[in-house]
């Protein structure tokens, strides 16, 4: 294969296709730090400009991470439909994005076709993508879960209530999650970051988060964000598990890092599934990724981070997952380095994770050594929110006292669901509309804590340990 | 039951159970700009942390009377550093006088690193080097070295270079909202370049707002220091044990003068 351009007097040439890929990515750190970036930006508009004419199916044909070494390239070769594939197969990756932003693409056709798609060819169309392209087709893609609430739905934006706490301290765990149903907060998951990752803590939080969600009578799902193998046990141990965690990444040794493999995820899928405790659906699984994963375990098979973020989501979309969300903003100024590379990278996983078919959320935030601040997370959540993202994660305040990060308020959420209309699930939707929360035009009322609407459940949370 | 006197904001209360923002209130859909501007005042300060170059000269003072030396890792400034963690783990390529003409095969050298918050080393870094050199007699102690644009590993080059048996690397950590001048320390056996975090212990959340105190911190660390001598390694394999000198919950003790 030649991959070579002439541009502005000057010859390019990429090695391979791995390293085509890498060039043709918008500039960020992480590609920089693991040396696979393009030197000049002339040289990256040569690489899409190869990139455009190379066949969609060429993909199929050269694996970036060798199908022998690798099980997440095995579940993507041999789980591709080819049939679903035939709709797109005789297109270029340029004329594949064209056809992505043709009205013929519709929302059918892109369900049809997400089967079809392998995490190499949609991260390839995405980096010939501008942001607009990014949103616009994103937001045709639909993609519908359901737990205790329905979540994909048009007009709707889920959200994560996430209560972290610095010592796990029930009472203030409980506190939070009070503090974020005021907003209307939840829908996606009432989601911990437990600061001790082990069994027992895991239970008592579980236990709590399941009385509450009990007690206030809420349709929504708690998930205590602990690792896969402490889930399987805790279900052992017949404790309460909504929905199951883990964080997964794009390659077997990148996996590895985090403890896991295909048949753990698998055996936990199973354990969830049978304790039949949707109510309106069974997707059981709560996956997290984030470009910078693979190569921060040295996983990265010299493949571009955004690739290999894009090949986590074939690792989720095997269990049919309820959410999955990029922590973009959360792994560093060496992998994104500052308020443009994160929304572009949010961006791009929010398209790439629809466009496979999951039901892709983000964590819109950044870190103190990023260069970054709040009002870049204002552009992400509009952004995000506008290309029909599944859910977004809020914390008090948007800090986010145990993982000491910043990402989204409860107060952003109510500016959303003002400024463009969303509202949350329709079974939570419901739900506050029961307690007397939300008003005639659909906001959400500023109740005092003495409302009576509310103030049996600040008695909930006071009786908590 | 009725007859309970609320306070006049009933979130005062639920505060106590927690540092997260909660009950700030609305402006509309909005945070309230005094929120606004409590949030924006901690993101400053964790941010100055990240970038306010470390005060060579005064670390040195507060260290006297123990002798400091002076390197500065590959990573010229702080955006370089941030973006290449790999040029914070060595050091530059001029050659540091001090460390050739430093007495060679010490039990243990300290290394003072910037890391991610400059604010915490300059707090926190002398009064625990002093708290531990104290409760260290009799050990061959090196000159300690003060490192610039340093991430933990660098702490790999300067201990092979001086064949000491034992590093420990006292770095500012990430900066949070609440906490912007965390103080951790690493310990290394037998420092040299290409060590995995897995052969380090570690000790973090050093500060005076309800973290450990100095004194605890050292005693921490002057037990690993004698078990990692004693058992010849650090890492995965000293990490249990360390746990049991853990204070009880609530015991945390504030800092002095922080």
């Amino acid at each position: 294969m030649i991959l070579r351009c002439d541009l502005g007097g000057q010859r390019y040439a990429f090695p391979d296709l791995k390293r085509l890929m890498a060039a043709a990515s918008p500039r960020r750190s992480g590609d920089e730090l693991a040396g696979l970036a393009a030197d000049t930006d002339a040289e990256r508009v040569a690489a899409r400009i190869v990139l455009a004419d190379l066949p969609l199916d060429t993909f199929l044909r050269e694996a970036l991470v060798p199908y022998e070494d690798d099980e997440v390239t095995r579940l993507i070769v041999d789980g591709h439909d080819a049939e679903a594939f035939a709709a797109v197969s005789h297109l270029t990756v340029g004329g594949f994005r064209d056809w992505l932003l043709s009205h013929e693409a519709d929302s059918d056709a892109l369900s049809k076709l997400a089967p079809g798609l392998t995490p190499e060819m949609v991260a390839a169309v995405s980096k010939l993508m501008r942001n607009q392209d990014l949103i616009a087709v994103a937001r045709k893609c639909r993609v519908v879960t359901a737990f205790r609430t329905t979540l994909g739905l048009p007009g709707r934006l889920g959200t994560r209530l996430q209560p972290n706490h610095p010592t796990d301290d029930l009472r203030g765990v409980a506190v939070s999650v009070l503090d974020g149903l005021l907003y209307g907060v939840g829908d996606a998951v009432i989601g911990i970051n437990p600061a001790t990752d082990n069994v027992p803590n895991a239970i008592a939080l579980m236990e709590m988060l399941d009385g509450l969600r009990q007690q206030y009578d809420i349709p929504a799902q708690t998930c205590v964000l602990t690792h896969v193998t402490n889930a399987i046990e805790i279900m052992n141990r017949q404790a309460p598990v909504d929905l199951v965690f883990q964080s997964v990444a794009g390659s077997e040794a990148a996996n590895r890092g985090f403890g896991v493999d295909l048949a753990v995820l698998k055996e936990a899928h199973d354990a969830a599934l049978a304790l039949k405790r949707g109510t309106v659906g069974q997707n059981v699984m709560y996956f997290e990724t984030g470009q910078g994963a693979a190569l921060s375990a040295d996983a990265h098979h010299g493949v571009d981070q955004q690739t290999m973020e894009t090949r986590a989501y074939a690792v989720a979309r095997a269990y049919q997952p309820m959410i999955v969300n990029t922590v973009v903003g959360f792994i560093g100024p060496e992998y994104l380095y500052d308020g443009k590379q994160i929304i572009r990278a949010g961006l791009e996983d929010h398209f790439c994770g629809k466009l496979l078919g999951l039901p892709m959320g983000c964590d819109v935030c950044y870190t103190n050594h990023a260069e970054a601040d709040q009002d870049d997370m204002d552009g992400l959540m509009t952004l995000l929110t506008t290309a029909g993202c599944t859910f977004l994660i809020c914390v008090p305040g948007a800090d986010d006292v145990m993982l000491n990060y910043q990402s989204l308020s409860f107060h952003d959420v109510l500016y959303l669901r003002s400024t463009l209309g969303v509202k949350a699930a329709p079974e939570f939707e419901a739900w506050l509309d029961r307690m007397g929360m939300v008003a005639p035009d659909g906001r959400i009322r500023e109740l005092e804590l003495k409302d009576p609407r509310i103030s049996h459940m600040l008695a909930q949370a006071q009786l908590v340990a | 039951m009725d007859d309970v006197v609320r306070p006049a904001d009933p979130w005062s209360a639920l505060r106590a159970s927690t540092n997260a923002r909660i009950g700030l209130g609305r402006s509309g859909d909005a945070m309230p700009l005094k929120a606004v501007l409590e949030f924006q005042a901690a993101h400053a300060t964790a941010r100055d942390a990240v970038h306010t170059p470390l005060d060579l000269d005064a670390v040195e003072a507060a260290l006297h009377p123990l002798t400091t030396l002076r390197i500065k890792s590959s990573a010229p400034d702080r955006p370089t550093y941030l973006r290449r963690p790999d040029l914070g783990r060595r050091l530059d390529d001029e050659p540091s006088p001090g460390l050739e003409a430093a007495d060679k095969g010490p039990d243990v050298v300290f290394v003072v690193a910037d890391g991610l918050s400059a604010t915490a080393v300059q707090m926190h870094a002398a009064p625990l080097v002093h708290a531990c050199v104290e409760r260290l007699q009799g050990l061959k102690i090196a000159p300690v070295v003060l490192a610039s644009q340093a991430r933990v590993a660098l702490g790999d080059d300067v201990g092979e270079r001086l064949g000491a048996t034992l590093v420990a690397v006292l770095i500012g950590e990430r900066p949070g909202l609440s906490v912007a001048e965390s103080l951790g320390v690493y310990l290394t056996y037998e420092p040299r370049r290409g060590r995995r975090d897995s052969e380090r212990n570690c000790i973090s959340n050093i500060h005076g707002k309800g973290g450990l105190s100095y004194a605890l911190a050292a005693d921490k660390l002057v037990w690993l220091i004698r078990e990692a001598t004693r058992l010849k390694l650090t890492g995965v394999k000293l990490k249990d044990d360390v746990d049991a000198l853990a204070p009880p919950a609530g015991a945390g003790e504030a800092l002095p003068g922080t």
